[in-house]
Protein backbone atom coordinates (compact mmCIF):
# COMPACT_ATOMS: atom_id res chain seq x y z
CA UNK A 1 0.00 0.00 0.00
CA UNK A 2 2.93 2.33 0.89
CA UNK A 3 5.10 1.78 -2.17
CA UNK A 4 1.66 2.07 -4.49
CA UNK A 5 0.94 5.75 -2.13
CA UNK A 6 4.45 6.56 -2.84
CA UNK A 7 4.53 5.67 -6.81
CA UNK A 8 1.00 7.35 -7.39
CA UNK A 9 1.80 10.66 -5.82
CA UNK A 10 5.44 10.96 -7.37
CA UNK A 11 3.68 10.56 -10.37
CA UNK A 12 0.76 13.17 -9.65
CA UNK A 13 3.71 15.52 -8.31
CA UNK A 14 6.01 15.58 -11.16
CA UNK A 15 2.91 15.72 -13.69
CA UNK A 16 1.55 19.02 -12.29
CA UNK A 17 5.57 20.36 -11.53
CA UNK A 18 5.54 19.77 -15.74
CA UNK A 19 2.36 21.13 -16.53
CA UNK A 20 2.71 23.90 -14.35
CA UNK A 21 -0.86 24.53 -13.80
CA UNK A 22 -0.13 25.04 -9.67
CA UNK A 23 2.67 27.89 -10.70
CA UNK A 24 0.59 29.63 -13.01
CA UNK A 25 -3.00 29.19 -12.65
CA UNK A 26 -4.05 28.50 -9.18
CA UNK A 27 -1.48 30.27 -7.28
CA UNK A 28 -2.20 33.38 -9.01
CA UNK A 29 -5.74 32.91 -8.33
CA UNK A 30 -5.17 32.69 -4.96
CA UNK A 31 -3.41 35.57 -4.17
CA UNK A 32 -5.56 37.47 -6.32
CA UNK A 33 -7.92 35.97 -3.65
CA UNK A 34 -6.18 37.31 -1.11
CA UNK A 35 -6.05 40.76 -2.17
CA UNK A 36 -9.05 41.36 -3.16
CA UNK A 37 -10.30 40.05 0.50
CA UNK A 38 -7.63 42.81 2.06
CA UNK A 39 -9.70 45.05 -0.59
CA UNK A 40 -12.65 44.39 0.44
CA UNK A 41 -12.06 45.16 4.17
CA UNK A 42 -9.98 48.32 3.47
CA UNK A 43 -6.81 49.57 4.97
CA UNK A 44 -8.71 50.94 7.77
CA UNK A 45 -9.96 47.43 9.46
CA UNK A 46 -7.74 44.82 7.86
CA UNK A 47 -5.14 44.85 10.28
CA UNK A 48 -7.81 44.76 12.82
CA UNK A 49 -10.36 42.43 11.40
CA UNK A 50 -10.86 39.43 13.10
CA UNK A 51 -12.05 38.00 9.57
CA UNK A 52 -8.37 37.41 8.12
CA UNK A 53 -8.58 33.52 9.73
CA UNK A 54 -11.43 33.11 7.72
CA UNK A 55 -11.02 34.88 4.79
CA UNK A 56 -7.41 32.93 4.25
CA UNK A 57 -9.29 29.28 4.75
CA UNK A 58 -11.91 30.42 2.21
CA UNK A 59 -9.21 31.40 -0.37
CA UNK A 60 -7.59 28.04 0.74
CA UNK A 61 -11.13 26.23 -0.27
CA UNK A 62 -11.47 27.71 -3.53
CA UNK A 63 -8.02 26.55 -4.46
CA UNK A 64 -8.70 23.50 -2.69
CA UNK A 65 -11.17 23.01 -4.96
CA UNK A 66 -9.44 23.79 -8.37
CA UNK A 67 -6.80 21.18 -6.99
CA UNK A 68 -9.18 18.37 -6.08
CA UNK A 69 -10.71 18.72 -9.93
CA UNK A 70 -7.14 18.94 -11.57
CA UNK A 71 -6.11 16.24 -9.15
CA UNK A 72 -8.73 14.05 -10.65
CA UNK A 73 -8.36 15.05 -14.48
CA UNK A 74 -4.71 14.16 -14.85
CA UNK A 75 -5.97 10.52 -14.27
CA UNK A 76 -6.50 11.66 -17.89
CA UNK A 77 -8.69 9.43 -20.53
CA UNK A 78 -11.12 6.35 -20.31
CA UNK A 79 -8.71 5.04 -22.24
CA UNK A 80 -5.54 5.98 -19.76
CA UNK A 81 -8.47 4.85 -16.34
CA UNK A 82 -8.95 1.68 -18.14
CA UNK A 83 -5.24 1.05 -18.86
CA UNK A 84 -4.34 1.67 -15.30
CA UNK A 85 -7.20 0.18 -13.83
CA UNK A 86 -5.26 -3.37 -15.52
CA UNK A 87 -2.23 -2.21 -13.65
CA UNK A 88 -4.33 -3.65 -10.30
CA UNK A 89 -3.11 -1.39 -7.73
CA UNK A 90 -4.25 -0.91 -4.78
CA UNK A 91 -7.14 1.69 -4.10
CA UNK A 92 -5.75 2.62 -0.76
CA UNK A 93 -2.26 3.21 -2.00
CA UNK A 94 -4.12 4.97 -4.58
CA UNK A 95 -5.98 6.88 -2.51
CA UNK A 96 -3.48 7.78 0.25
CA UNK A 97 -0.76 8.70 -3.03
CA UNK A 98 -3.25 11.67 -4.58
CA UNK A 99 -4.03 12.53 -1.09
CA UNK A 100 -0.60 13.04 0.09
CA UNK A 101 0.09 14.67 -3.65
CA UNK A 102 -2.87 16.73 -2.83
CA UNK A 103 -1.45 17.76 0.28
CA UNK A 104 1.59 18.98 -0.77
CA UNK A 105 0.51 20.86 -3.43
CA UNK A 106 -1.36 22.52 -0.54
CA UNK A 107 1.20 22.72 1.60
CA UNK A 108 2.97 24.63 -0.64
CA UNK A 109 0.24 27.38 -1.36
CA UNK A 110 -0.98 27.26 1.96
CA UNK A 111 2.74 28.99 2.52
CA UNK A 112 2.26 31.40 -0.32
CA UNK A 113 -1.06 32.30 0.85
CA UNK A 114 0.23 32.71 4.33
CA UNK A 115 2.66 35.04 3.49
CA UNK A 116 -0.22 37.00 1.45
CA UNK A 117 -2.37 37.05 4.39
CA UNK A 118 0.64 39.15 6.14
CA UNK A 119 1.04 41.35 3.80
CA UNK A 120 -2.79 42.08 2.43
CA UNK A 121 -4.81 40.73 5.51
CA UNK A 122 -2.14 42.19 7.73
CA UNK A 123 -2.39 39.91 10.45
CA UNK A 124 0.68 39.16 12.97
CA UNK A 125 4.00 37.02 11.66
CA UNK A 126 4.33 35.92 14.80
CA UNK A 127 0.59 34.37 15.04
CA UNK A 128 0.60 33.17 11.72
CA UNK A 129 3.77 31.45 12.74
CA UNK A 130 2.11 29.35 15.72
CA UNK A 131 -1.08 29.02 13.81
CA UNK A 132 1.32 26.86 10.95
CA UNK A 133 1.14 23.25 12.71
CA UNK A 134 -2.35 24.08 12.42
CA UNK A 135 -2.72 24.92 8.98
CA UNK A 136 -0.40 21.98 7.70
CA UNK A 137 -2.93 19.33 9.68
CA UNK A 138 -5.92 21.11 8.97
CA UNK A 139 -4.92 21.42 4.76
CA UNK A 140 -3.72 17.99 5.55
CA UNK A 141 -7.40 16.83 6.04
CA UNK A 142 -8.61 18.91 3.43
CA UNK A 143 -6.72 16.65 1.10
CA UNK A 144 -7.65 13.50 1.88
CA UNK A 145 -11.78 14.61 2.22
CA UNK A 146 -10.86 16.48 -1.17
CA UNK A 147 -9.60 13.06 -2.94
CA UNK A 148 -12.13 10.80 -1.77
CA UNK A 149 -14.95 13.29 -2.36
CA UNK A 150 -13.33 14.10 -6.50
CA UNK A 151 -13.70 9.91 -6.93
CA UNK A 152 -17.02 10.46 -4.96
CA UNK A 153 -18.36 13.61 -7.88
CA UNK A 154 -16.69 11.22 -11.26
CA UNK A 155 -13.47 11.93 -11.17
CA UNK A 156 -13.35 15.55 -12.79
CA UNK A 157 -15.69 14.49 -15.27
CA UNK A 158 -19.18 15.41 -13.28
CA UNK A 159 -21.19 18.72 -13.47
CA UNK A 160 -18.26 21.17 -12.05
CA UNK A 161 -20.37 22.01 -8.78
CA UNK A 162 -21.01 18.58 -7.70
CA UNK A 163 -17.87 18.28 -5.48
CA UNK A 164 -18.20 21.92 -4.38
CA UNK A 165 -21.95 21.11 -3.19
CA UNK A 166 -21.21 17.51 -2.00
CA UNK A 167 -18.24 18.37 0.06
CA UNK A 168 -19.53 21.14 2.18
CA UNK A 169 -20.37 18.96 5.21
CA UNK A 170 -16.93 17.09 5.13
CA UNK A 171 -14.71 20.07 4.70
CA UNK A 172 -17.36 23.06 7.04
CA UNK A 173 -15.60 21.04 10.35
CA UNK A 174 -12.10 21.63 8.73
CA UNK A 175 -12.51 25.07 8.12
CA UNK A 176 -14.15 25.67 11.07
CA UNK A 177 -11.65 24.49 13.15
CA UNK A 178 -8.86 26.26 10.85
CA UNK A 179 -10.25 29.21 11.33
CA UNK A 180 -10.78 28.49 15.28
CA UNK A 181 -7.24 27.79 15.96
CA UNK A 182 -5.83 30.39 13.51
CA UNK A 183 -8.06 33.26 15.13
CA UNK A 184 -6.21 31.65 18.69
CA UNK A 185 -2.54 31.72 17.16
CA UNK A 186 -3.18 35.56 16.48
CA UNK A 187 -4.84 36.65 19.55
CA UNK A 188 -2.32 34.21 22.23
CA UNK A 189 -4.99 31.99 22.82
CA UNK A 190 -4.66 28.56 23.01
CA UNK A 191 -4.80 26.61 19.09
CA UNK A 192 -4.17 23.09 20.48
CA UNK A 193 -7.82 22.30 20.72
CA UNK A 194 -8.78 23.59 17.54
CA UNK A 195 -5.31 21.57 16.10
CA UNK A 196 -6.90 18.01 17.40
CA UNK A 197 -10.38 18.48 15.97
CA UNK A 198 -8.27 18.52 12.54
CA UNK A 199 -6.09 16.13 13.18
CA UNK A 200 -9.05 13.74 14.47
CA UNK A 201 -10.47 14.47 11.10
CA UNK A 202 -7.79 13.64 9.01
CA UNK A 203 -7.25 10.25 10.53
CA UNK A 204 -11.11 9.47 10.39
CA UNK A 205 -11.17 10.47 6.47
CA UNK A 206 -7.70 8.44 5.61
CA UNK A 207 -9.50 5.69 7.39
CA UNK A 208 -12.71 5.78 5.24
CA UNK A 209 -10.57 6.62 2.27
CA UNK A 210 -8.56 3.65 2.55
CA UNK A 211 -11.63 1.97 3.11
CA UNK A 212 -14.13 3.47 0.52
CA UNK A 213 -11.48 4.44 -2.17
CA UNK A 214 -12.09 1.26 -4.47
CA UNK A 215 -15.46 0.91 -3.80
CA UNK A 216 -15.43 4.86 -5.83
CA UNK A 217 -13.54 3.53 -8.12
CA UNK A 218 -15.26 -0.23 -9.14
CA UNK A 219 -18.89 2.39 -9.56
CA UNK B 1 -8.44 -19.04 -22.60
CA UNK B 2 -11.94 -17.35 -23.53
CA UNK B 3 -15.33 -18.73 -22.83
CA UNK B 4 -18.51 -16.61 -22.59
CA UNK B 5 -21.78 -18.65 -22.74
CA UNK B 6 -25.05 -16.42 -23.50
CA UNK B 7 -23.18 -13.05 -21.39
CA UNK B 8 -25.22 -10.09 -21.20
CA UNK B 9 -23.91 -6.80 -20.20
CA UNK B 10 -27.02 -4.33 -19.11
CA UNK B 11 -25.87 -0.71 -18.37
CA UNK B 12 -28.40 1.39 -16.70
CA UNK B 13 -30.94 -1.05 -17.96
CA UNK B 14 -29.73 -0.81 -21.41
CA UNK B 15 -28.19 -3.87 -23.11
CA UNK B 16 -24.83 -3.48 -24.50
CA UNK B 17 -24.36 -6.98 -25.11
CA UNK B 18 -27.15 -9.44 -25.16
CA UNK B 19 -26.63 -13.20 -24.95
CA UNK B 20 -22.79 -13.59 -26.59
CA UNK B 21 -21.41 -17.45 -27.17
CA UNK B 22 -17.73 -17.25 -27.53
CA UNK B 23 -14.56 -19.57 -26.88
CA UNK B 24 -11.17 -17.99 -27.55
CA UNK B 25 -7.99 -20.33 -26.99
CA UNK B 26 -4.67 -19.44 -26.17
CA UNK B 27 -2.19 -18.11 -28.97
CA UNK B 28 -5.54 -17.06 -30.98
CA UNK B 29 -6.24 -13.85 -32.78
CA UNK B 30 -9.79 -13.26 -32.96
CA UNK B 31 -11.02 -9.74 -34.71
CA UNK B 32 -14.47 -8.29 -33.74
CA UNK B 33 -16.16 -5.86 -36.34
CA UNK B 34 -19.43 -4.10 -36.80
CA UNK B 35 -20.79 -0.64 -36.87
CA UNK B 36 -20.80 1.98 -33.93
CA UNK B 37 -22.36 0.17 -31.05
CA UNK B 38 -22.38 -2.89 -31.96
CA UNK B 39 -20.76 -3.97 -28.76
CA UNK B 40 -17.18 -4.26 -30.07
CA UNK B 41 -15.67 -2.23 -26.87
CA UNK B 42 -18.50 -3.43 -24.67
CA UNK B 43 -16.76 -7.12 -25.30
CA UNK B 44 -13.52 -5.73 -24.69
CA UNK B 45 -13.88 -4.40 -21.25
CA UNK B 46 -16.17 -7.69 -20.10
CA UNK B 47 -13.22 -10.17 -21.04
CA UNK B 48 -10.77 -7.37 -19.40
CA UNK B 49 -13.05 -7.56 -15.93
CA UNK B 50 -14.04 -3.79 -17.11
CA UNK B 51 -17.64 -4.26 -16.81
CA UNK B 52 -19.36 -6.66 -14.72
CA UNK B 53 -21.30 -9.29 -16.39
CA UNK B 54 -25.16 -8.82 -16.00
CA UNK B 55 -26.25 -12.64 -16.53
CA UNK B 56 -24.71 -15.74 -18.35
CA UNK B 57 -21.31 -16.99 -17.73
CA UNK B 58 -17.71 -16.50 -18.59
CA UNK B 59 -14.47 -17.28 -17.90
CA UNK B 60 -11.25 -15.46 -18.95
CA UNK B 61 -8.14 -16.65 -17.94
CA UNK B 62 -9.53 -18.93 -15.24
CA UNK B 63 -11.41 -16.40 -13.88
CA UNK B 64 -15.31 -16.92 -13.62
CA UNK B 65 -16.62 -13.44 -14.75
CA UNK B 66 -19.47 -13.13 -11.87
CA UNK B 67 -17.72 -15.08 -9.18
CA UNK B 68 -13.94 -14.60 -9.93
CA UNK B 69 -11.57 -11.58 -8.29
CA UNK B 70 -11.88 -9.26 -11.40
CA UNK B 71 -9.09 -6.95 -9.93
CA UNK B 72 -7.07 -10.15 -10.60
CA UNK B 73 -7.80 -10.70 -14.13
CA UNK B 74 -7.25 -6.94 -14.45
CA UNK B 75 -3.68 -8.01 -13.70
CA UNK B 76 -3.78 -10.42 -16.65
CA UNK B 77 -5.32 -8.65 -19.29
CA UNK B 78 -3.42 -5.36 -21.40
CA UNK B 79 -5.75 -2.86 -22.84
CA UNK B 80 -4.88 -0.56 -25.58
CA UNK B 81 -7.45 1.85 -26.52
CA UNK B 82 -7.63 4.18 -29.54
CA UNK B 83 -7.87 7.48 -27.36
CA UNK B 84 -4.37 6.75 -25.86
CA UNK B 85 -3.40 4.43 -22.42
CA UNK B 86 -1.00 6.52 -20.59
CA UNK B 87 -0.37 9.90 -19.07
CA UNK B 88 0.23 12.76 -21.54
CA UNK B 89 2.93 15.35 -19.30
CA UNK B 90 4.76 12.00 -18.72
CA UNK B 91 7.87 11.19 -21.02
CA UNK B 92 8.29 8.07 -22.76
CA UNK B 93 10.12 6.06 -20.31
CA UNK B 94 8.39 7.67 -17.05
CA UNK B 95 5.38 6.33 -18.42
CA UNK B 96 6.64 3.00 -18.60
CA UNK B 97 8.75 3.32 -15.29
CA UNK B 98 5.46 3.97 -13.72
CA UNK B 99 3.96 0.72 -15.23
CA UNK B 100 6.64 -1.16 -14.13
CA UNK B 101 7.19 0.02 -10.79
CA UNK B 102 3.03 -0.63 -10.32
CA UNK B 103 3.75 -3.92 -11.47
CA UNK B 104 7.08 -4.55 -9.76
CA UNK B 105 8.79 -5.47 -12.92
CA UNK B 106 12.60 -4.30 -13.16
CA UNK B 107 12.86 -1.10 -14.70
CA UNK B 108 15.96 -2.42 -17.15
CA UNK B 109 13.20 -3.89 -19.44
CA UNK B 110 12.79 -0.48 -20.73
CA UNK B 111 15.23 0.16 -22.88
CA UNK B 112 14.89 -3.44 -24.84
CA UNK B 113 10.50 -2.53 -24.91
CA UNK B 114 11.47 0.80 -26.47
CA UNK B 115 13.53 -0.56 -28.99
CA UNK B 116 11.05 -3.17 -29.73
CA UNK B 117 8.57 -0.42 -30.74
CA UNK B 118 11.27 1.81 -32.33
CA UNK B 119 10.72 4.58 -29.61
CA UNK B 120 14.28 4.97 -28.36
CA UNK B 121 14.82 8.26 -29.82
CA UNK B 122 12.05 9.73 -28.33
CA UNK B 123 12.50 8.52 -24.81
CA UNK B 124 12.31 11.31 -23.40
CA UNK B 125 9.48 13.15 -25.13
CA UNK B 126 6.46 13.52 -23.54
CA UNK B 127 3.56 11.62 -24.91
CA UNK B 128 1.18 14.31 -25.77
CA UNK B 129 4.31 15.26 -28.50
CA UNK B 130 3.85 12.14 -29.97
CA UNK B 131 2.30 11.37 -33.56
CA UNK B 132 -0.68 9.23 -33.44
CA UNK B 133 1.47 6.42 -34.41
CA UNK B 134 3.90 6.84 -31.75
CA UNK B 135 1.04 6.86 -29.18
CA UNK B 136 0.00 3.57 -30.88
CA UNK B 137 3.46 2.47 -30.05
CA UNK B 138 3.46 3.70 -26.31
CA UNK B 139 0.72 2.06 -25.63
CA UNK B 140 2.06 -1.40 -27.09
CA UNK B 141 5.19 -0.60 -25.39
CA UNK B 142 3.17 -0.69 -22.31
CA UNK B 143 1.55 -3.84 -23.39
CA UNK B 144 5.30 -5.38 -24.02
CA UNK B 145 6.86 -4.58 -20.44
CA UNK B 146 3.42 -6.12 -19.01
CA UNK B 147 3.29 -9.06 -20.99
CA UNK B 148 -0.59 -10.09 -20.67
CA UNK B 149 -2.00 -13.07 -20.82
CA UNK B 150 -4.93 -11.69 -22.65
CA UNK B 151 -4.37 -8.90 -25.25
CA UNK B 152 -7.51 -6.29 -25.48
CA UNK B 153 -6.97 -3.66 -28.55
CA UNK B 154 -10.06 -1.71 -29.26
CA UNK B 155 -9.02 -0.16 -32.74
CA UNK B 156 -5.68 -0.33 -32.90
CA UNK B 157 -5.59 0.66 -36.30
CA UNK B 158 -7.39 3.69 -36.10
CA UNK B 159 -5.49 6.69 -38.04
CA UNK B 160 -1.92 4.46 -38.33
CA UNK B 161 0.09 4.45 -41.81
CA UNK B 162 0.61 1.55 -44.07
CA UNK B 163 4.17 1.08 -41.81
CA UNK B 164 2.06 0.95 -38.68
CA UNK B 165 -0.55 -1.38 -39.81
CA UNK B 166 2.32 -3.73 -40.52
CA UNK B 167 4.35 -2.90 -37.65
CA UNK B 168 1.44 -3.89 -35.73
CA UNK B 169 0.73 -6.79 -37.72
CA UNK B 170 4.17 -8.40 -36.89
CA UNK B 171 4.25 -7.41 -33.59
CA UNK B 172 0.64 -8.99 -33.18
CA UNK B 173 2.09 -12.35 -34.87
CA UNK B 174 4.80 -12.51 -32.77
CA UNK B 175 2.61 -11.76 -29.44
CA UNK B 176 0.37 -14.73 -30.63
CA UNK B 177 3.16 -17.28 -31.65
CA UNK B 178 4.00 -16.76 -28.00
CA UNK B 179 0.99 -18.14 -26.76
CA UNK B 180 -0.83 -15.07 -25.69
CA UNK B 181 -5.04 -14.61 -26.39
CA UNK B 182 -5.23 -11.38 -29.06
CA UNK B 183 -8.44 -9.84 -29.56
CA UNK B 184 -8.69 -6.93 -31.68
CA UNK B 185 -11.75 -4.78 -32.15
CA UNK B 186 -12.01 -2.81 -35.74
CA UNK B 187 -14.46 -1.04 -37.85
CA UNK B 188 -13.54 -3.03 -40.89
CA UNK B 189 -12.56 -6.89 -41.17
CA UNK B 190 -8.22 -7.31 -40.97
CA UNK B 191 -6.48 -6.67 -44.63
CA UNK B 192 -3.29 -8.42 -43.06
CA UNK B 193 -0.94 -10.04 -45.62
CA UNK B 194 0.94 -11.72 -42.48
CA UNK B 195 -1.85 -12.73 -40.58
CA UNK B 196 -5.14 -15.22 -40.87
CA UNK B 197 -7.30 -14.06 -37.80
CA UNK B 198 -10.97 -15.21 -36.95
CA UNK B 199 -13.64 -12.48 -37.43
CA UNK B 200 -16.45 -11.64 -35.05
CA UNK B 201 -19.22 -9.62 -36.80
CA UNK B 202 -21.51 -8.06 -33.81
CA UNK B 203 -24.52 -6.12 -34.29
CA UNK B 204 -26.81 -4.77 -31.67
CA UNK B 205 -24.72 -6.55 -29.02
CA UNK B 206 -24.81 -10.53 -30.80
CA UNK B 207 -22.39 -11.81 -32.48
CA UNK B 208 -23.93 -12.09 -36.24
CA UNK B 209 -21.24 -14.12 -38.06
CA UNK B 210 -17.81 -15.76 -37.23
CA UNK B 211 -15.92 -17.14 -39.55
CA UNK B 212 -14.09 -19.69 -37.43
Amino acid sequence: MIRTALLVAGKDLRIERRSRVLLWQVLPFGVTGLLLCGLALGPTHAGHSSAAPGLFYLVMLLVALLMINRSQVIEGSVGTKTSVATLGLDPAGVFLGKSLALAVELWLTGIVLLAGSVLFLHTALSGTLIALPSVVVTLGALAAAGSLYGALTGGGQGPATLLPMLSLPAFAPLLIAGERSFSAALHHGSIWRWWVISLVALVAYLAVGILLYGVLEES
Amino acid sequence: MVELRDAVVLIGGFPLLSGVNLELTAGSLTVVTGANGAGKTSLLRLLGGLVSLSSGHGVVSGIDLKTGDLRELRRRVGWLGHEGSFYDDLSVTENLTFAAKALARPIEGIDTVLDRVGLSSRAATTAKQLSAGQRRRLGLAWLLLRRPETWLLDEPYASLDDDGRAFFDELIGDVVSAGATVVVSAHDPLRSETLAPRTLTLAGGLVVSDDA
